[in-house]
C-alpha cells in the first residue's frame, strides 16, 4: 500500500502553520474581539479585511477542507435533509451542514460567527443565494460588492467605476463601521507592496512548469501553492515568506531537474505534461492525484489556479491606486472571464507550456466551470491538434467521484496520446 | 349555449389557438415575415429572465424571447453540448441554434441570471460567430448612483449596438414612446393578471400561459390588443366555475413547463392564481414614466418596481414578507413549487421561500420538472393529493 502519510514541502508546512495560525485567531475573537468577515475566494478583499484588522472566512475553504477530511458526505446530507435539493452546488450543502453540525473548523474548535457577510460575487451566481441562506442563520449585515461579468471579453471603464464606487461607497464605510477603524489610504499602498512581491513570485513557480521535467505539478501542486495568495494572507509579509520560500524550493528541483513532489514523493519520470481546465475533486485528492502520478503525468497549467486571479497574465496590484486595482482585480478572475476568452487562455496555456493534451476535470457541483466545456474541448482539439479528455467528478460529493470510472478514462486518455506519438514518430 | 355565448367561445378559441401557433413557432416563422413586412427590420432574442425591451423596440427591431424547445425538440446535438447535471433549456436553446432555426434573430441578448445563461452568452460568441451577442449584466447594486448609473451605461451600451444594427437611432423621444408602447402592454396584462386571480375559472391556465408566450413573439402593439380583447371576451363567456383550490406557482421563471404540465395542475383541481411563468413579461410591474429622462425611468423601473426574482439579488431582505405578502393578496389556499432540474437558483431559494410559508402558516408542496416532461401522472397525483388535503382539512 502507498503512501499513508503524505511528504511535505518546508513550504507546506509554513503554509499549515499560517492556515493553523488564522484558524487559532478565529477561535480567540471572543477574547482579542477582532472581528470576523465571511467572504468567497474568486475576487476577495483580502488586502482591504486585513486592513481593518479583520478576519476573513472563506465558505468554499470550510466545504473544500471538509471533503479532504472525510466529512462533507455527512454534512451534504444534514442539508438535503433540511430541504436542500440533491441538483444543487455541494459546497453550499457542505457549508449549510458543517453550520448546522456545530461549524467546527478543521482545527477541531467552532468557526466564529460573521459580523459581516461580504458579498463579492466573482463569476459566481450560486454566491448570490448562498449568502442570502447564510444570512437567515446570522443577525449580521450584508454588504453586496456587484461585479460584472466580461461578457464582451473586457474591462470597461464603467464597469471599473462601478466596481470602484461599490468598493468606496458602501464597501468601505461598512468595514468601518463594523471594524471601528478608519481606511488610510497609506497603509493600504504598502499593503499592496506586499501583495506584488508575492504575486511576483508566485508567477515565477507557475512558470516554472515551462521547464523540462515541471519541477511543480500546476494543479494538485498547484492548489497549495495559491492557497495564501487566493485566501486570507495576500498583502501580508507571511505571504511574502512563504512565497521566497517556494520559490527558493522549486528553484531547487529545478536545479537539480527534479519532478514535483507527489503524495508519494518526488515523481521520478514525467510522461505526459498536461493542461487541466475545472477545479480538482477534494474527496478523493490523493487518490486522485495518484492517478496521474503514477502513470507519470504532470500538470502544467491549470484553469483552477486562476480563479483567484490571472497574475501569469500580467496582472498585478497597483500601490499607486487601491481602489482601482481591487476592481480590476476582482473583475480578471478566470471564473469571471466570457467563453472565448477561456478557451484562449487554455489554448495559451497548451502552446506555452508545450503539453501533450489537455483534460477537464467536469464538476457536477460547479455550473460557473461546467456549462459548456464541451464546446471548450472541441475548440481546443480543433485548434491546437492535441488530445483533449474529459473526466467527471464532483467537488465534494463523493457520491459523484468514481475512482474506477475515472481510471479507466485516465488510462484510456493515455493511451491515446501515446498512439498520437507512434504515429508522429511512425 | 345561446349564440353569443357560442360566439365568444368561438372568438376565443381562434385567440387561443392563434397564441398557440405562436408558441409552435420554433423556426421563428412569424418573425420572419415581421422583417419581410419592412425595410432593414431586425430581430432581437432574448434569453429569460429580463432583458429592456424597450430598447429592442426604440432602435425599430422586434425583441423574440427564446425560451427553448419545450417538448417539441429532439436533442441531438444540444445533449453533445451539456454534461447530464445542466437543466434542459440550453441543450434545446443550442439545438434550436445550431440548427438555424434561430437564424430569423440578428443579435441574442442573455441577461445575468445564472451561470449556465452566462455560459451560454460565451458559446454563442463562439457558435454564431456573425451575430450580435450581448450579456447584460442588470445590476445587483440598487442604489442609483452606484447600480443605477452603471445599468443606464448598460442600457446605452445596447441601444447604441442594436441601433447600429437597424440604422436607427435611440433617441430620447424614441425610447419614451416605446416606454408608453409598453406601459400599454403592462396595463393589459395586469387587467389580465388581475381578472385571473379574481376569476380564475375565466382564464384558464394555459390560455393565460399562451398569451405572454405570444407576448414574446408579436409586436408589442399587436401583443396589447390581443391581451385586451382575451380580457374582454373571457368576461363574457361564461365559463363554468369548478371546485378547484388556488394556488400559486413558483420555480418556473427560466426553464418553462411544458404544456401538458400546465394542463395536469388544472386536471389535478388546481387554479392557478398567481405564478412566475414568462417572468420577464411583466417583470416590471408599474408603468414607467413617460415624461421625464426616459434612461432613468427604465432603470428605476428595473430596480425599484422589479418583481422579485430567485436570481435579483433581495437586498431590503423582505423576500420572506413580501412573498407571503403576495400569496395571501392573490388568496393563494397554497403554493406548489415547480422548478426545472438542476435549476440552481429556484432550488437554492425554495428552501427559503419553504421556511417563509411554514412561518406563516401557507401549505405547499413541491417537485421538479423538465421542460421535455413527458409523464405527468406522477404530478397529477401529487397536485391532486395537495388540492384534495386542502379541501378537506385546509381553508379551500
Amino acid at each position: 500500500m502507498k503512501g499513508a502519510t503524505a511528504e511535505k514541502d518546508a513550504s507546506m508546512q509554513k503554509q499549515k502553520e499560517m492556515i493553523a495560525n488564522h484558524f487559532s485567531e478565529l477561535a480567540r475573537v471572543k477574547e482579542t474581539r477582532k472581528k470576523v468577515v465571511y467572504t468567497f475566494v474568486p475576487g476577495n478583499l483580502t488586502e482591504l479585511i486585513n486592513h481593518f484588522g479583520m478576519l476573513p472566512v472563506l465558505p468554499e475553504i470550510n466545504a473544500l477542507q471538509s471533503g479532504m477530511r472525510g466529512k462533507s458526505a455527512e454534512y451534504i446530507s444534514i442539508a438535503e435533509k433540511a430541504g436542500h435539493s440533491e441538483d444543487v452546488c455541494t459546497y453550499v450543502k457542505t457549508d449549510i451542514g458543517m453550520l448546522r453540525a456545530g461549524n467546527i473548523g478543521p482545527t477541531g474548535e467552532p468557526l466564529p460567527k460573521p459580523d459581516l457577510l461580504l458579498l463579492s460575487y466573482t463569476g459566481c451566481f450560486t454566491f448570490l443565494k448562498w449568502f442570502e441562506l447564510l444570512r437567515e442563520e446570522y443577525d449580521c449585515p450584508v454588504v453586496m460588492l456587484h461585479v460584472p461579468y466580461q461578457g464582451d471579453g473586457e474591462i470597461t471603464q464603467e464597469m471599473r467605476e462601478y466596481v470602484s464606487n461599490q468598493i468606496r461607497d458602501v464597501v468601505i464605510p461598512e468595514f468601518e463601521r463594523v471594524s471601528g477603524v478608519r481606511y488610510d489610504h497609506d497603509r493600504m499602498k504598502e499593503q499592496l507592496k506586499l501583495s506584488v512581491r508575492a504575486e511576483d513570485d508566485l508567477v515565477w513557480v507557475l512558470n516554472s512548469a515551462r521547464a523540462r521535467p515541471s519541477p511543480i505539478d500546476a494543479w494538485f501542486g498547484g492548489v497549495y501553492y495559491i492557497g495564501p495568495m487566493f485566501t486570507s494572507f495576500r498583502g501580508t509579509q507571511d505571504a511574502v515568506d512563504y512565497y521566497t520560500m517556494l520559490r527558493e524550493e522549486v528553484q531547487d528541483r529545478l536545479d537539480q531537474k527534479l519532478g514535483p513532489v507527489t503524495p508519494d514523493g518526488p515523481m521520478r519520470e514525467e510522461k505526459y505534461r498536461l493542461v487541466i481546465e475545472g477545479p480538482p475533486n477534494w474527496t478523493s485528492f490523493r487518490e486522485f492525484w495518484r492517478m496521474f502520478a503514477d502513470e507519470g503525468a504532470v500538470i502544467v497549467a491549470s484553469s483552477y489556479t486562476k480563479v483567484g486571479g490571472l497574475y501569469d497574465r500580467g496582472f498585478r496590484h497597483n500601490p499607486d491606486d487601491p481602489l482601482g486595482t481591487m476592481a480590476d482585480y476582482c473583475m480578471g478572475c478566470y471564473t469571471n472571464l466570457n467563453f472565448p476568452q477561456r478557451t484562449a487562455l487554455l489554448e495559451g496555456y497548451i502552446n506555452d507550456f508545450s503539453a501533450d493534451g489537455f483534460l477537464i476535470n467536469s464538476v457536477k457541483s460547479c455550473n460557473s466551470f461546467s456549462a459548456g466545456q464541451l464546446l471548450i474541448l472541441r475548440e481546443l482539439e480543433k485548434r491546437t491538434g492535441r488530445p483533449g479528455g474529459f473526466i467527471e467528478s464532483d467537488l465534494v460529493d463523493p457520491r459523484y467521484f468514481s475512482a474506477a470510472n475515472i481510471k479507466n478514462r485516465l488510462e484510456s486518455y493515455f493511451q491515446m496520446i501515446e498512439a498520437r506519438r507512434k504515429g508522429a514518430t511512425s | 349555449m345561446s349564440t353569443a355565448l357560442a360566439e365568444t367561445s368561438e372568438k376565443l378559441l381562434a385567440l387561443s389557438r392563434r397564441a398557440e401557433s405562436l408558441y409552435d413557432d420554433l423556426d421563428l416563422k412569424a418573425v420572419t415575415e415581421w422583417k419581410s413586412r419592412g425595410k432593414n427590420r431586425r430581430a432581437i432574442g432574448f434569453l429569460p429572465i429580463y432583458v429592456p425591451r424597450e430598447i429592442i423596440h426604440a432602435a425599430g427591431a422586434l425583441p423574440v424571447g427564446l425560451m427553448g424547445g419545450a417538448d417539441r425538440v429532439e436533442i441531438v446535438r444540444g445533449d453533445s453540448y451539456f454534461q447530464s447535471y445542466i437543466c434542459h433549456l440550453p441543450r434545446s436553446v443550442i439545438e434550436l441554434a445550431v440548427g438555424g432555426r434561430m437564424d430569423a434573430c440578428d443579435g441574442f441578448l442573455f441577461p445575468s441570471i445564472c451561470d449556465v445563461i452566462r455560459n451560454l452568452s460565451g458559446m454563442f460568441k463562439m457558435l454564431l460567430p456573425g451575430k450580435y451577442v450581448h450579456y447584460v449584466d442588470l445590476p445587483q447594486n440598487f442604489d442609483t448612483a452606484l447600480g443605477g448609473r452603471f445599468y443606464i451605461s448598460e442600457l446605452k451600451l445596447m441601444a447604441r449596438d442594436i441601433g447600429n444594427l437597424t440604422g436607427v437611432e435611440v433617441t430620447d423621444d424614441r425610447l419614451r414612446a416605446s416606454l408608453a408602447a409598453y406601459n400599454e402592454n403592462r396595463v393589459a396584462l395586469r387587467r389580465l393578471l388581475h381578472a385571473r386571480r379574481d376569476r380564475p375559472w375565466e382564464v384558464p391556465t394555459l390560455d393565460y400561459y399562451l398569451l405572454l408566450r405570444a407576448g414574446y413573439m408579436l409586436p408589442v402593439e399587436e401583443h396589447t390588443a390581443m391581451v385586451n380583447e382575451y380580457v374582454e371576451l373571457a368576461a363574457q363567456a361564461g365559463r363554468p366555475r369548478m371546485d378547484n383550490i388556488r394556488v400559486a406557482v413558483r420555480g418556473a421563471f427560466c426553464e418553462q413547463p411544458p404544456l401538458g404540465l400546465l394542463r395536469t395542475l388544472e386536471r389535478a383541481g388546481c387554479y392557478v392564481v398567481d405564478d412566475d411563468f414568462v417572468l420577464g413579461s411583466r417583470f416590471i410591474e408599474q408603468d414607467l414614466d413617460v415624461h421625464g429622462d426616459p434612461w432613468d425611468a427604465l432603470a428605476q423601473g428595473f430596480m425599484h418596481h422589479s418583481l422579485p426574482a430567485a436570481s435579483k439579488y433581495d437586498q431590503r431582505r423582505t423576500k420572506h414578507a413580501d412573498f407571503v405578502k403576495r400569496v395571501r393578496d392573490y388568496r393563494a389556499d397554497g403554493v406548489i413549487f415547480m422548478a426545472p432540474s438542476f435549476c440552481d437558483p429556484a432550488l437554492l431559494e425554495q428552501p427559503m421561500l419553504q421556511k417563509a410559508l411554514e412561518d406563516a402558516d401557507i401549505p405547499f408542496t413541491a417537485f421538479k420538472y423538465s421542460e421535455d416532461t413527458g409523464q405527468f401522472q406522477v404530478i397529477r397525483e401529487q397536485a391532486g393529493t395537495f388540492a384534495d388535503a386542502l379541501k378537506l382539512w385546509g381553508n379551500a
